[in-house]
């Protein structure tokens, strides 16, 4: 499947990355080389065969419904880049 | 074109948090409020490196949302994650369901002016709340991330409401029928309970559908209410003012009482689900389904009809009743100690609901043993008190807590029944009254209203006001 670079620039947007006229050109090849890859499925006969919905055959892992003390939120505050008032601080979000 | 030759066409997603005792993904307590970020951990803030664990219970209340609508459920379902940038969402990414829900093709049975429809649900799946955004005056936007990871259900219906009013009774019997299965608490003024209105209209008759808006998370069925007339009416403006819908996220604004468009960008949909890779699909057993099944409570619709037919309530009553499981139960076990449910019904809604505020309402904390009311009607029934004598023993009771029996004994309020008793004081009563007694036996027959209160008055309202009237029927007759 052809990938073109204005599609890439779309993933970038999506994804927040800032990439250079070069990093679009050099991803818009790489990405086509693995599209093009996974495009050979395409080709196979796998109606027999059922999605691969987890590559680890495991299913029902649940947790007990049973409370654990929260982090202290000194520490837990400790890793962001910004605080204020006991809370994480971001750059103004409007609506 | 008449805003009434317009259809409107709603479908509705609801968001119910889930009354676990932990957060979907972790052991953080899921409880409202508290001081900000004091519920959190790394997992729900999203810290690198974490791992989520899926609750058991999220998966159990979500199964037993489903079966109480009426949903099929997916034996096989996974989780996937939606992606987009919002820092309420710190993990840059919601885990969701996508194409293999928990629930699926439910329905959920409403009246609108007597006039019976269903509801068709699309699908019931479960993710993870997000924190929340406070915007105070200050340099940048804070975040309280308590709420992040609360276990919700989402709940999608198809675009089957053509009304605001039919919008109303959905939202109200799903609420009933989550609180009743014991999921949600489905506070409204918490955010526990809340929806997104998808909305269009197309002139009558017409196939096709219109442009619809989204007003999303809307916490109050009145306001709900009011946004569906506004949203509708602009919309109509719009196409008669030969103008184009366009598909955008509203927000209501109570104050203004209009819809306001939000700032969106025209990508923030392209959500770029995938399978969730760090959590093991979900299967569910026949057993667990029917396991789930027999521990539901018997919904208010049944109960209704049950009422209507065996008990012999009125509508207007048994939808008071029903409106809460407790309630509802309450009165079942009244009823079975009382020899009349009508009686019982009445003394739930007049007496007991005046005590009760809201919040104890809906929850059916009623402070009474169900068998206590029952004896008391029964005391009623029985002609052992009146019942002016009953709401005494009423009030008594619902302070004290006593048996009702025993409060008669104590006051001494059993009715004066004995025949020779009250025909004696009936017959002082007539001679010592001689003006009403002239004027009920010159006609007026409501004169003897009079001599009955000096009756009531003389025994302290114990007399039995039945006796008492045909007594002083048949003393005045032999007088005419």
């Amino acid at each position: 499947m052809k990938i073109t670079k204005e599609q890439v620039e779309h993933v970038a947007k999506l994804a927040r990355l800032n990439l250079t006229e070069e990093e679009k050109i050099s991803f818009t090849k790489d990405m086509e080389a693995i599209i093009s890859f996974a495009d050979q499925i395409n080709d196979l006969d796998i109606d027999d065969v059922k999605p691969t919905d987890h590559v680890i055959p495991i299913n029902n892992v649940f947790r007990p419904d049973v409370v654990v003390p929260p982090m202290d939120r000194e520490l837990l505050l400790s890793n962001a880049p910004s605080q204020e008032n006991g809370c994480f601080s971001v750059p103004k979000i409007v609506e | 074109m008449s805003y009434n030759d317009y259809e409107i066409v709603m479908g509705l997603e609801v968001h119910s948090e889930l009354k676990t005792k932990t957060k979907i993904f972790c052991g953080c307590p899921n409880e409202f409020g508290g001081e900000t970020n004091t519920h959190c951990c790394p997992i729900c803030t999203g810290m690198p490196g974490t791992l989520p664990v899926l609750n058991g219970t999220v998966v159990e209340y979500a199964l037993r949302a489903g079966l109480a609508t009426g949903c099929k459920i997916n034996m096989f379902s996974k989780q996937d994650r939606k992606n987009y940038f919002y820092p309420d969402l710190p993990k840059a990414y919601q885990i969701s369901q996508f194409d293999l829900p928990l629930c699926y093709a439910g329905e959920v049975a409403i009246e609108v002016d007597g006039k019976p429809s269903l509801i068709g649900l699309t699908r019931i799946h479960i993710e993870e709340d997000a924190g929340k955004l406070l915007h105070e005056a200050g340099e940048g936007s804070l975040i309280d991330y308590n709420r992040c990871g609360v276990p919700l259900i989402e709940i999608v219906s198809e675009p089957d409401f053509r009304s605001a009013g039919e919008v109303r009774a959905y939202l109200e019997k799903l609420r009933s029928i989550l609180l009743y299965a014991e999921v949600s608490d489905c506070k409204m003024n918490e955010g526990s309970f809340r929806c997104d209105v998808n909305l269009s209209i197309r002139p009558k008759g017409q196939k096709e559908l219109g442009t619809r808006t989204e007003m999303k998370n809307m916490n109050s069925i009145n306001f709900i209410v009011k946004a569906i007339d506004y949203e509708a009416k602009r919309q109509a403006q719009i196409i008669d003012g030969g103008g184009v819908i366009i598909q955008e996220t509203r927000r209501w604004d109570e104050g203004k009482g209009i819809t306001v468009a939000m700032r969106s960008k025209s990508d923030a949909h392209d959500y770029r689900y995938f399978p969730e890779p760090d959590l093991m699909p979900i299967i569910t057993t026949e057993e667990t389904m029917e396991k789930i099944k027999a521990s539901l409570p018997v919904m208010p619709d049944i109960r209704k009809a049950l009422y209507l037919k065996e008990y012999g309530i009125t509508e207007y009553d048994a939808d008071l009743i029903v409106a809460s499981r407790h309630v509802a139960d309450f009165f079942e076990v009244a009823s079975k100690t009382a020899k009349n449910s009508k009686t019982v019904a009445n003394w739930i809604i007049t007496e007991i609901f005046s005590r009760l505020n809201e919040d104890e309402k809906e929850e059916g904390k009623i402070p009474l043993k169900p068998e206590s009311l029952g004896e008391l009607v029964n005391l009623i029934e029985d002609g052992v008190i009146n019942s002016s004598t009953a709401k005494e023993v009423f009030a008594d009771m619902w302070d004290t807590r006593k048996a009702p029996a025993l409060i008669v004994e104590e006051k001494g309020l059993k009715q004066i029944s004995n025949d020779d008793e009250l025909k004696s004081m009936a017959q002082e009563v007539i001679n010592e009254n001689t003006k009403p007694v002239a004027d009920f036996l010159s006609g007026i027959e409501a004169a003897i209203q009079s001599l009955m209160g000096q009756m009531m008055k003389r025994t302290k309202g114990k007399a039995n006001p039945g006796m008492v009237i045909s007594l002083l029927k048949e003393i005045l007759g032999g007088m005419k």
